[in-house]
């Protein structure tokens, strides 16, 4: 992962309420959740600070009311955040001027939403190049930009359908394609599959992680859903009122989670599928097994090798033996400690 | 976005001292000592029942004068207001003229004849195919055909001169005045309750100030029309741009728009169906104001009317009210389908004249409609000869038939005036005004907070001090005996169209159609069968304003969750106990909206019923036209909309209360 900061949130804080700035200050910028009920505040996003990594995908997951949506408009500036600051490239994005912000949103920023947002007025082709058009691109070349978008997400043949005529799947499509109709640099998602039934939805998702294998941006992905964010993620974000209370990988996210909120997440995780060979080893290196698997392998990959064989595996990682792990090992990874 | 912030549930503390509140007395009681009061002060004080004149405060006379000065004297620098009036009715005249030119005169500048009365009628009748297909189309044109066929052709087109000029200025300022009001919360707070004072005033009251800034004759009326028919397109606006999904404007912005893009490219064209809506209300305000106007000597179809029901030539009043109606259904079913109209998805693609094949084929029809009428006269102009009219038999038929009525209607009317109205209306005229200012207190003061009981109790006592006791409390008194009435058939009518879907259908259609017919229609069968008199304005208003009552009680019901009907049925209900116990006390709010809209439109038709002779504010308002007493008309006006106020804020902060305790939207 390059680890060059993309995005940079610092002590962001959003609160909804009669007079938010004088209120903070008047707190001395870090009121209490007793002071914020009190004076009849809504914090919805309370000193939240984060880098967000070129190339990475960062996945906001909260339950409803936890903040994550109104995190991502004030990301984008959609909403104007009450404190904090912000910087996109390594400029200041809260005291970006309209001009320059609609400059910024026209080449760099792209989002999806929940509900589409779709022009209902407008056919598919005309709904995937409306950013390019506002920037003034010529006809031709937003018309052909827009059919390769379309081609992208698998939606060539339907250009002149209008979205009542579609599914909610392919409005989506529809959605993700505008939103990468500029190129842009970063792509935000918000709740992008929430509206679709299940089956659509892991469809979606994979079909989300294609795109991002040739794509490679820089992404932010709200999600109310665990076992999406696992499935996403290179990185967590858990929210819970307008805090964010843990931002880590889904591995230690669900190995070593701060508290129990984040623990009962966890819970249903599908261990398998996140925890990698690494983290259950044992350290010690007397393996008697020749074979040995890898320490960034997923257990769920391995299971069946390790548990059939009567004797424990060496972990290699860069070419040298680091660890070993038997059936023990093993069945604690996938079914958690004994006693739990 | 739910949050605890404070409880709102009140605390019992059983171990405080009992201390009263005002809020802990019931209403009824609070009603008691007022009245108990109000009639001592009464006993005591003699302005308590009639408000002495020489306290009366002259607003009336001041407006009277000023707009006097306005129209005479006033003016800055050389330049005289008068001017400004009369570059104003210029700029009107124009498009007004043309407008005639077109649809009957022909451009005698350019000594071109009219278009000719077939290409409007198959005109009308394409817009109609265009808008909704063939069933429109037909009933468009039939509609149209009926106004030439019996000889209204033009008078109908004076009329519509002035609804093709009107109704695209209105909709032009609407849209930027609703724009305006949606963009800057300062100006939302100076429009919106503008707007609500506009649309509480009747129609009549706008005629009187531009009676003397403008004169009489089309113009005024086009003027008048203008400002009648704004406000709605306005609302309109501000809801079409208010109800944009968030996601879509959000898109828009992530999109890069400007906010000029975003307002033209996303939100307007988002927003368009309840747009649509707008131009439709525009299109029958400025119909029912272009035949209302008629008082102030716009001709046309209107005027007509008005003298034959003045001259009691009732045969001709109906085939020339059918003829209004007849205007009024086809532009709206047309506007309305235009509204609804969804994408024609099959026309992409298509060539470019099938995609215009409507126009097209309106242009052919033009072309050979005018190289017809160079050979045959009738293509151009209906010939008198042409037209039919029943007017002197049905004059016959209306005579013969009231005469036989009235033998059975006069003693019943005569009865119920005599032993009831009169009465009633004594007793109104005896309560004195303190009750009923305390009583509209107390009441706003519980059902919808202290503002709002401000505003009431200010509202009637300017009633009082500017001298419109008497006429406003006729005024009272003959709504509400109509609205009673209204209830008593609307109500039942209502649940009966919700118990029997079959029926439904067809009493809703007949609301529709009877909700576009102008209110001066009403005054036509009333005369007929009532002539004159307290009962005939009950019954006019009654004719008018019944419909929202069926149509608000048929869908509160509808609107019942069904769960909540199963719950009834399973728990053994009967259907009356379900009826009395479940759906009425579930859709109780919404009906009593409709009960509000029911107010508002009487109060609406109590200055039409003037025309028939009355003692209230209409009476005020439509004798303040010839006499330029301009105070007086917009000041009974004002008052008809202070009622109206009243009534719907305490209503409103009932139903609003109510509806969130009951958890319905």
């Amino acid at each position: 992962m390059n680890s060059d900061v993309k995005i940079r949130c610092r002590n962001l804080w959003k609160l909804f309420g009669p007079q938010p700035e004088a209120f903070l200050q008047e707190h001395g910028g870090h009121p209490t959740s007793e002071a914020l009920d009190e004076g009849g505040y809504i914090g919805a996003v309370r000193d939240v600070s984060f880098d967000v990594h070129d190339g990475e995908i960062l996945v906001i997951m909260g339950l409803s009311g936890s903040g994550k949506s109104t995190l991502i408009r004030c990301i984008s500036r959609l909403n104007d955040p009450t404190a904090g600051q912000m910087d996109f490239d390594g400029k200041d994005l809260l005291n970006a001027t309209d001009a320059e912000l609609i400059e910024i949103r026209r080449h760099k920023m792209g989002m999806v939403f929940q509900n589409f947002g779709l022009l209902p007025n407008r056919d598919v082709l005309s709904n995937v190049l409306f950013p390019l058009e506002m920037q003034g691109m010529a006809r031709d070349e937003r018309e052909a930009k827009a059919r390769e978008m379309i081609e992208l997400v698998g939606l060539t043949g339907r250009e002149a359908d209008f979205p009542a005529q579609l599914s909610g799947g392919q409005q989506q499509r529809v959605g993700i394609a505008r939103s990468l109709a500029v190129d842009p640099d970063v792509w935000f998602l918000d709740e992008p599959f929430s509206a679709l039934d299940p089956l659509i939805r892991a469809e979606m998702q994979d079909e989300f992680i294609r795109l991002q294998k040739v794509l490679k941006k820089t992404i932010v992905f709200i999600t109310h859903d665990f076992e999406e964010a696992i499935k996403l993620a290179d990185r967590i974000g858990i929210m819970k009122d307008g805090q964010m209370v843990q931002l880590d990988t889904p591995e230690n996210i669900v190995l070593n989670p701060v508290n129990d909120y984040v623990a009962e997440f966890a819970r249903n995780a599908p261990l398998d599928r996140i925890v990698t060979v690494g983290a259950i080893m044992l350290p010690e290196k007397g393996a008697e097994s020749s074979q040995s698997i890898d320490a960034s392998d997923l257990i769920g990959d391995v299971a069946r090798q390790v548990l059939s064989s009567e004797v424990p595996f060496a972990v290699a990682h860069g070419g040298k033996i680091v660890g070993s792990v038997g059936r023990e090992q093993m069945l604690d990874g996938l079914y958690g400690p004994e006693g739990q | 976005m739910t949050h605890p912030l404070q409880s709102t549930e009140p605390v019992a503390r059983p171990w405080a001292a009992p201390h009263l509140k005002l809020a802990q007395i019931p209403l009824l009681w609070q009603f008691a000592v007022i009245i108990a009061a109000g009639i001592a002060l009464s006993a005591l004080w003699g302005g308590a029942l009639r408000w002495p004149d020489i306290w009366v405060i002259p607003l009336a006379s001041w407006i009277t004068t000023f707009f006097e000065w306005l129209g005479n004297d006033a003016g800055i620098g050389g330049y005289e207001f008068r001017d400004l009036t009369r570059f104003l009715a210029d700029l009107l005249k124009q498009p007004l003229r043309w407008a005639e030119y077109v649809l009957y005169r022909g451009v005698r500048p350019l000594d071109l004849p009219p278009v000719p009365w077939v290409a409007i009628v198959i005109g009308v009748g394409i817009l109609g195919h265009w808008a909704g297909g063939r069933k429109l189309a037909f009933f468009a044109a039939g509609g149209l055909l009926y106004l030439a066929v019996f000889g209204l052709w033009r008078d109908s087109m004076r009329t519509l001169a002035i609804v093709v000029v009107a109704v695209p200025f209105a909709v032009v300022i609407g849209l930027w005045l609703g724009i305006w009001a949606e963009k800057s919360r300062r100006a939302a707070s100076v429009v919106s309750p503008m707007f609500d004072l506009m649309q509480a005033t009747p129609h009549m009251a706008y005629l009187v100030p531009v009676v003397i800034l403008f004169g009489f004759g089309q113009v005024p009326a086009l003027i008048a029309t203008v400002v009648f028919a704004m406000p709605p397109m306005a609302r309109c606006v501000m809801l079409a741009l208010q109800t944009v999904p968030s996601a879509i404007t959000e898109a828009g912005k992530m999109s890069g728009c400007t906010p000029r893009q975003l307002l033209w490219k996303v939100q307007i064209p988002a927003g368009k169906r309840i747009l649509m809506l707008g131009v439709n209300q525009v299109v029958m305000q400025t119909l029912a104001m272009a035949v209302i106007a008629s008082l102030v000597g716009a001709t046309g179809l209107g005027q007509k009317l008005l003298t034959s029901l003045q001259q009691l030539k009732l045969g001709a009043a109906v085939e020339q009210g059918l003829g209004i109606v007849m205007i009024a259904v086809v532009l709206d079913r047309i506007t309305q389908a235009w509204a609804n109209r969804p994408t024609d998805y099959a026309a992409r693609g298509r060539s470019w004249a099938y995609r215009h094949r409507h126009a097209l084929s309106f242009g052919a029809v033009l072309v050979v409609s005018v190289l017809l009428a160079g050979i045959f006269k009738e293509v151009s102009v209906l010939p008198k000869g042409m037209t039919v009219t029943f007017g002197t038999q049905l004059d016959d038929a209306v005579r013969w038939f009231a005469k036989e009525t009235y033998g059975v209607i006069q003693p019943v009317r005569d009865f119920i005036t005599v032993n009831m109205l009169i009465p009633l209306r004594n007793f109104f005229l005896a309560v004195p005004w303190p009750i009923v200012v305390a009583m509209v207190g107390a009441a706003g003061l519980r059902l919808a907070g202290r503002g709002t009981a401000m505003l009431c109790m200010g509202l009637v006592l300017a009633i009082v001090l500017f001298g419109f006791w008497e006429p406003a409390v006729l005024t009272v008194y003959l709504v509400l005996s109509a609205v009673i009435i209204c209830i008593c058939i609307g109500v039942p009518i209502g649940i009966w169209a919700f118990r029997s879907p079959r029926v439904a259908r067809p009493i809703m259609a007949i609301c529709d159609t009877l909700q576009t017919f102008p209110s001066f229609i009403y005054l036509i069968p009333v005369i007929m069968l009532l002539k004159v008199g307290d009962l005939a304005n009950i019954v006019a208003i009654l004719a008018y304003a019944t419909v929202p009552a069926i149509r608000y009680t048929y869908l509160g019901l509808k609107r019942i969750p069904d769960v909540t009907i199963e719950a009834a049925i399973t728990n053994g209900a009967t259907p009356m106990q379900r009826l009395l116990k479940v759906e009425l006390p579930v859709a109780l709010p919404e009906i009593m909206l409709g009960i509000n809209q029911t107010i508002m439109m009487a109060l609406s038709m109590v200055a039409i019923t003037a025309l028939i002779g009355s003692r209230d504010l209409g009476q005020e308002i439509y004798r303040a036209l010839p006499t330029a007493d301009t105070g007086r008309g917009i000041l009974a006006g004002l008052a008809i909309a202070a009622i109206g106020i009243v009534a719907d804020r305490l209503i409103q902060g009932w139903a609003n209360t109510r509806k969130k305790q009951l958890g319905v939207k």
